[in-house]
């Protein structure tokens, strides 16, 4: 520990510690604009100058360590009047047009220069101009504002892991750019729209929107991945203006994906459905709630009248709410139905009922910094969870040593120290030779359970994993969403729970969604009776509900989904839009609030439930979910459903709290040591970032970005070769029934036998299963 | 993109630093690169930040940050004549006056058989030799008389 | 001493060198195995200062590398020789690489560094190709590399070709473009001892402070100290440029009253009056001719008069000199310069320029003085690097010297030397030794 005095005010800081850190300490405030505490310090805007005893000249705070005994006086003449003239160079080149910029109210330069300017300028030269540059549809520039702080450059080199933005020329044409007509691609580029102290980058899709101080602010969680970014969501006249980042460093720290902050366009979109529509004769009709309820409880209780309760499924999706989720199974179950579930990507469900409680990420997000030895199973980790992949990014730095398992290594801007990269039949065989590594390189004996299921030889990749493991001080083990759609998911998941326990580590699932693991809390799995949404589809039932998903997109088998769907006696939709895939498949529609427009919670991955209240009214007739499903339950006479808000639902559905009910723990489930026939074409899909629910699919920018273009057929350079096709040729892929055509790509960080074709898209929708073999042809 | 040799150049300055700091070996591979290419092409800093390993824009950053690399096509020959003070002082502005004369173009202007470009350079660390003036980056002239110019240009025109 | 010797066509030759005694000194220390703290006290009595511009006594910096360190460690060589007036260190690795080559080889033996760069300013590609064929030719003969003479001591040393930034003088931006990126200088601290090249512990010297370090070993800092005077050991390079009938290096004892080196120069051209001299480089402050002529050419001397050493580049201006002209052409070096890093060097170098500009221009204003006075105030001690103390000495000191030229231009919106003067006086002009 140091002592420093600040402004007379006497503190102790850890050793290492700068005067600018020792200021946060004292709750002094220097000012500053290149400093931040998440990126490296580059003391270049010397806006932080200050007086420190002894020094002839002022110090830039942000740079300058504490030694012991320091005297600081951030305020002294000598400090200030450091300060104004670093104002003043600054303000010499930047434009007077506060009036029309979007940082106006909100801006560094434009405060602090009230406090340090002087009103005339001294400047009496021509200002400098510079050119705007083409950053793509999210983030806009002005680039005459620029100071040249390069938080944005170093934000993309050290954050965001890609260096996208440099500064460019030198001297007074110093320039911040993207490379030569390049444009920023990174999932995290909005956050250099916050970073930015002055008006130089801002949002593109809020351009002139709003004047800040028009806005009102308001707390939410975002919907999207299984991180749950804390939000601020502002808003004008009950409309969506812009996302923010709330800062929670347990969290998303100050950082939002761009999917995040940029959905809410989707919500002020035409395509959201405000009021109920029935389907009458091939027609849609649009009607009140009353008529549309009615019809609901009408028809279920005819169908459970008529083919048995549990003729009747349920289908949420895992970016519903706790609460819609948790009154959706009570209404299926409080009609005797026990086939409930939110699972729709999943193609394994043979640890149900083997499971000790809900599954999830096994640690705490914020314990990603202390790891020192991490294997990713069956992961998109960068696309499928931005801010965690970024974590991981920044733990890599301070030694953290990742490896993967799986059919893809795509750019995840961290090392991957060691990596198996096998087809997804090859997995469980794999983990398993890890498993065996492991146990000789602990000299601990496996689990009974995997007894004589362990291969015999081990590969180098497998061997390396299991040594970098072997050697951890703090080990965990991830399965992501590739792992937990898998055809064998709980045999991946049995051996990813003995590597951890022969590591001494955790284990858990990176989670699909906002609340992958809420929906476990809620309920929304079958129990010993039911159905899973497998086999709700392989078994079709009479009625379907079907809560904040589409059939085209969500499911594992969009072509088996909308069969069963089309063939059921009555579906009912609830939906925050007028979805043509519904549409095609059900009989009612009921508009729900999106999680803008209603109160509720989502359990994130580390089984953080994090509850929020509507920031804007609900569009048209919209109705938040959890009231319509509770409606019905009154209309259908079902006890229970007499909650009076959101909160008390949420108590109900975590009555038995949320850490009690958290295990990974698996048990009995079997681990074969089949390896799938050789020579056949397997399907590799991923759910791209952007096209994941039904809002982010929805978003404009964000569907203009780099990663929400088309999907196309990857394959590595080796298996394109051995078909004789042409990366950029137009590829037949045929699987189980159906058909698609797509433009074949090169990949060469997939593995050889593996075809990449994202789902959750129209083009690849008639594909079917997001696993399988396939064929592929030149068109 | 480069040829064989080039490429060579460029792995034996490479070699001149631990094997994790491609990157180092930047500023040289831009020049050999430009050597052979006459200019910077965007495509050209690509390649070569490729093939260092590094993020193009960072070696867009060097490439625009020092002077001598040219973002831009420059005539065969580029003459760059240093007019700083010490220079100035024994006849470098007026080796600059003279050369705009003869060949008819400014500063920073390429004559219109895409022959010369002439150039305004600072300290080249030569200002005993003044009036100085380099030729194509590489070779540098000392005590350049007004003769001594004619005999250049009438030299690099026969190149 | 370093030049001596060295005007025939084939000195930079390994063989030359060692015909005048080079490599005597490497070869002693390495089979005698001489502590590393003899070598570095050695250096402390002979009171070398560094000859790049700041004067900083070279045993110090060097008793600042960690012994200890587990890691790399590194040596660099400021060859980068773009401050304007300064021609020292071309010559010297023109005319005598290897004394540059065996002054590293002995500062990685008294630091255990096993690597080492010679920076080299990109206009000197001749320069750079043939320190290429010095290095190709002292490892031939095992004087770098591995196990340098046949001892357990190696170094590696390699020249890094610069491609036209006078930045990069500076040393952390110097490592920087080492490194491979943009020659921006580094907050310090950490300073290069501790945070240098790659992030190593890294000592930075130049040229010719390098130069001298085998002569300092072959006669011993005791008598390095006495070819001085005290507190200014040895001899040192002073370039003469400007209104003298011979420029060029001439190497004397620190302490040699200005006036001889002028003579040596061949006297002020055409028999001119002296108006002003910048003793140390463009970035040291102008110093009147009269002051000048009481001066004696070493670190003290000059600093009494208000100047500094700096680089030993001795600028001559003769009255044919419009100051102001002279000062805007100094001001638009930095302005052109500046890395851009920091705000008051990226906009401050601009604003000055553009003032002494409009002042040169007729445009001048009345209060234009005051203002270039508190624009340098504002960027003096608040930069990252010396750049902009660099860019604000010259101004403050022009002003200050020859504040009445410039109000001339300002009232008059014309030079106080006719222009026909200053022409005749700034011609093109060879000097006779050439
Ligand atoms: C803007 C600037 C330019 C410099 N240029 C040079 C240079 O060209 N050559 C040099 O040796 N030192 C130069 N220096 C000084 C170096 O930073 C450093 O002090 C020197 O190389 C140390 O070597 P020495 O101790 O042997 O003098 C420059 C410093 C600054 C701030
Ligand atoms: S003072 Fe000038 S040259 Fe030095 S770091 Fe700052 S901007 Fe760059
Ligand atoms: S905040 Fe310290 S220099 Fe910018």
């Amino acid at each position: 520990m140091l002592e420093i005095e600040i402004d007379g005010k006497q503190v102790q800081v850890d050793d290492g510690s700068t005067v600018m850190d020792a200021a946060a300490v004292a709750g002094a405030y220097i000012p500053h604009f290149c400093y931040h505490k998440k990126l490296s310090i580059a003391a270049n805007c010397r806006m932080c100058l200050v007086q420190v005893e002894k020094a002839p000249k002022p110090l830039p705070a942000c740079a300058t360590p504490v030694t012991n005994g320091m005297k600081v006086w951030t305020h002294s003449e000598l400090a200030v009047k450091a300060q104004k003239g670093v104002m003043e160079f600054l303000l010499i080149n930047h434009p007077l047009d506060c009036p029309i910029c979007d940082q106006g109210g909100e801006c560094q330069l434009q405060d602090l220069a009230v406090g340090y300017g002087s009103s005339a300028s001294r400047y009496q030269e021509e200002k400098r101009v510079v050119f705007n540059k083409n950053l793509g549809s999210l983030v806009s520039t002005d680039m005459t504002r620029c100071i040249n702080c390069t938080r944005c450059v170093r934000f993309t080199a050290e954050i965001a892991g890609e260096m996208e933005l440099g500064q460019a020329f030198r001297g007074e044409h110093a320039e911040i750019m993207p490379f030569i007509e390049k444009t920023i691609d990174s999932e995290l580029s909005g956050n250099i729209i916050d970073l930015c102290p002055v008006g130089a980058l801002t949002s593109k899709p809020f351009r002139f929107a709003a004047r800040t101080w028009e806005l009102s602010r308001r707390k939410s969680v975002s919907p999207h991945d299984s991180l749950g970014a804390n939000l601020i969501v502002q808003t004008k006249h009950d409309v969506v203006k812009r996302v923010l980042p709330l800062e929670n460093e347990d969290v998303n720290e100050c950082w939002l994906s761009d999917k995040d902050r940029f959905s809410y366009e989707a919500l002020n979109g035409d395509d959201r459905l405000t009021a109920p529509m029935i389907k009458q004769g091939g027609e849609w009709k649009r009607v009140d709630w009353q008529a549309a309820l009615e019809f609901v409880a009408t028809g279920l209780r005819g169908i459970a009248k008529d083919h048995g309760p549990a003729s009747i499924g349920a289908l949420g999706s895992p970016h519903s709410t706790l609460e819609e989720l948790y009154l959706l199974q009570k209404l299926v179950r409080g009609m005797g139905s026990d086939n409930v579930d939110f699972r729709l990507r999943q193609a394994d469900f043979r640890a149900d009922g083997k499971r000790s409680g809900a599954p999830w990420l096994g640690m705490p997000i914020a314990g990603v910094k202390d790891l020192n030895r991490l294997l990713v199973v069956g992961s998109f980790l960068r696309k499928d969870a931005p801010l965690l992949a970024q974590r991981v990014r920044q733990a890599a730095k301070k030694g953290l040593h990742v490896s993967a398992i799986g059919p893809n290594a795509e750019e995840w801007l961290l090392p991957v120290k060691h990596r198996a990269l096998v087809a997804p039949s090859a997995m469980v065989a794999v983990l398993a030779e890890v498993v065996a590594a492991l146990s000789a390189a602990k000299g601990v004996e496996v689990s009974v359970a995997l007894h004589g299921k362990l291969p015999a030889v081990v590969s180098d990749e497998a061997r390396s994993i299991a040594e970098s493991l072997a050697a951890g001080r703090k080990v965990a083990v991830w399965l992501g969403s590739l792992a937990a759609q898998h055809g064998r998911a709980s045999e991946l998941q049995m051996l990813a729970q003995e590597v951890a326990r022969l590591s001494g580590g955790t284990f858990g699932f990176i989670g699909e969604a906002a609340n992958s693991v809420g929906a476990y809390l809620a309920g929304a799995t079958p129990g010993a009776d039911g159905l899973n949404a497998g086999a709700m589809i392989a078994q079709p039932r009479q009625a379907y509900v079907v809560l904040g998903a589409e059939p085209d997109f969500d499911f594992a088998d969009p072509a088996a989904t909308k069969a069963a769907l089309g063939g059921a006696q009555l579906v009912v939709g609830l939906s925050a839009f007028d979805s043509a895939s519904l549409r095609g498949v059900a009989d009612v529609l009921l508009p729900i609030a999106p999680f803008t427009e209603t109160s509720g919670t989502y359990v994130n991955c580390e089984g953080r439930a994090q509850s929020f209240t509507a920031v804007a009214r609900p569009q048209g007739e919209t109705r938040p979910g959890w009231k319509v499903l509770r409606v019905l339950g009154n209309m259908l006479s079902l006890d229970g459903f007499a909650q009076g808000d959101s909160e008390a639902v949420r108590d109900e559905a975590l009555a038995g709290g949320v850490a009690e009910r958290l295990d990974n723990g698996l048990e009995g489930v079997l681990v074969s040591s089949v390896v799938a026939a050789a020579g056949a074409l397997e399907r590799v899909a991923d759910v791209p970032i952007h096209f994941a629910d039904p809002i982010v699919r929805r978003a404009p920018s964000l569907q203009k970005t780099r990663d929400a273009a088309a999907p196309t057929a990857r394959m590595a350079p080796e298996t394109l070769a051995a078909l004789g096709v042409n990366a950029g040729e137009r590829v037949r892929v045929r699987q189980a029934g159906g058909q698609a055509e797509l433009v074949a790509q090169a990949d060469a960080g997939l593995a050889p036998g593996c075809v990449r074709i994202a789902a959750a898209h129209l083009s690849t929708a008639a594909l079917g299963a997001m696993s399988g073999d396939v064929s592929v042809e030149r068109v | 993109m480069l040829s064989q040799e080039s490429l060579q150049q460029i792995d034996r300055e490479i070699a001149k630093y631990p094997s994790d700091q491609k990157q180092s070996a930047v500023m040289a591979a831009l020049r050999i690169a430009q050597v052979e290419k006459g200019w910077l092409p965007k495509e050209l800093i690509e390649f070569v930040a490729r093939y260092l390993d590094m993020p193009p824009i960072a070696a867009f950053e060097v490439a625009s940050f020092y002077n001598m690399y040219d973002l831009h096509p420059v005539g065969r020959h580029k003459i760059t004549v240093c007019t700083n003070l010490p220079c100035a002082l024994s006849g470098g502005v007026h080796a600059g006056e003279y050369l705009r004369q003869k060949l008819g173009i400014g500063f920073n202007e390429t004559t219109p058989d895409g022959k010369f470009t002439l150039k305004e350079g600072e300290c080249m660390g030569a200002c005993g030799d003044a009036p100085v003036l380099l030729v194509n980056n590489h070779h540098m002239c000392s005590w350049m008389t007004t003769e001594k110019i004619d005999q250049m240009l009438a030299d690099l025109d026969k190149k | 001493m370093i030049l001596a010797g060295c005007d025939g066509d084939r000195t930079w030759r390994l063989q030359d060198y060692v015909a005048r005694g080079g490599y005597a000194a490497l070869r002693r220390i390495v089979a005698e195995k001489i502590p590393q703290d003899t070598i570095i006290g050695e250096l402390k009595t002979s009171v070398l200062r560094g000859r790049g511009g700041a004067g900083f006594p070279t045993g110090l910096k060097w008793s600042f590398m960690p012994r200890s360190f587990p890691g790399d460690k590194y040596l660099a060589c400021n060859s980068d020789e773009g401050e304007p007036g300064t021609f020292k260190d071309r010559d010297i690795l023109r005319y005598n690489p290897h004394s540059v080559i065996e002054g590293m080889a002995i500062a990685a033996y008294a630091m255990g560094a096993a690597r080492g760069y010679n920076y080299i300013h990109g206009e000197i590609f001749e320069v750079y190709q043939r320190f290429e064929e010095a290095l190709a030719e002292a490892r031939a003969a095992g004087l770098i590399g591995q196990n340098i003479l046949g001892s357990d001591f190696s170094f590696e040393l390699f020249a890094h070709h610069g491609y036209g930034a006078y930045i990069c003088g500076e040393e952390t931006a110097l490592l920087e473009s080492i490194e491979g990126k943009k020659g921006q200088p580094r907050f310090k601290p950490p300073f290069p001892a501790s945070y240098g090249l790659y992030g190593k512990p890294t000592t930075i010297n130049n040229t010719e402070t390098f130069a001298s370090v085998p002569f300092i070993m072959n006669m011993g800092g005791e008598a390095f100290l006495n070819l001085g005077k005290p507190n200014n050991g040895g001899m040192k390079l002073f370039s003469v440029s400007g209104h003298v009938n011979r420029p060029g290096n001439y190497e004397i004892p620190l302490g040699t009253p200005f006036s001889e080196l002028l003579e040596m120069a061949g006297g002020m051209r055409g028999g001119r009056k002296l108006k002003a001299v910048i003793p140390g480089g463009s970035s040291a402050p102008v110093v009147p001719g009269s002051v000048m002529m009481d001066c004696t050419m070493d670190y003290d001397s000059i600093s009494k008069a208000g100047s500094m050493l700096g680089s030993g580049a001795v600028i001559v201006m003769d009255e044919t000199t419009c100051m102001v002209k002279a000062l805007e052409r100094l001001s638009y070096f930095y302005f052109e310069e500046s890395c851009g890093q920091c705000t008051p060097c990226r906009e401050g170098t601009g604003w000055l320029y553009r003032v002494v500009h409009r002042i040169e221009n007729g445009l001048g204003r009345p209060d234009d003085l005051d203002l270039l006075n508190s624009v340098t105030a504002n960027i003096m001690g608040r930069t990252i690097c010396a750049l902009g103390d660099a860019a604000s000495m010259p101004v403050q000191s022009f002003v200050k010297h020859f504040g009445a030229e410039f109000e001339y231009h300002i009232e008059n919106k014309k030079c106080l030397v006719p222009p026909e003067v200053q022409r005749a006086g700034s011609q093109i002009y060879v000097s006779p030794s050439c």
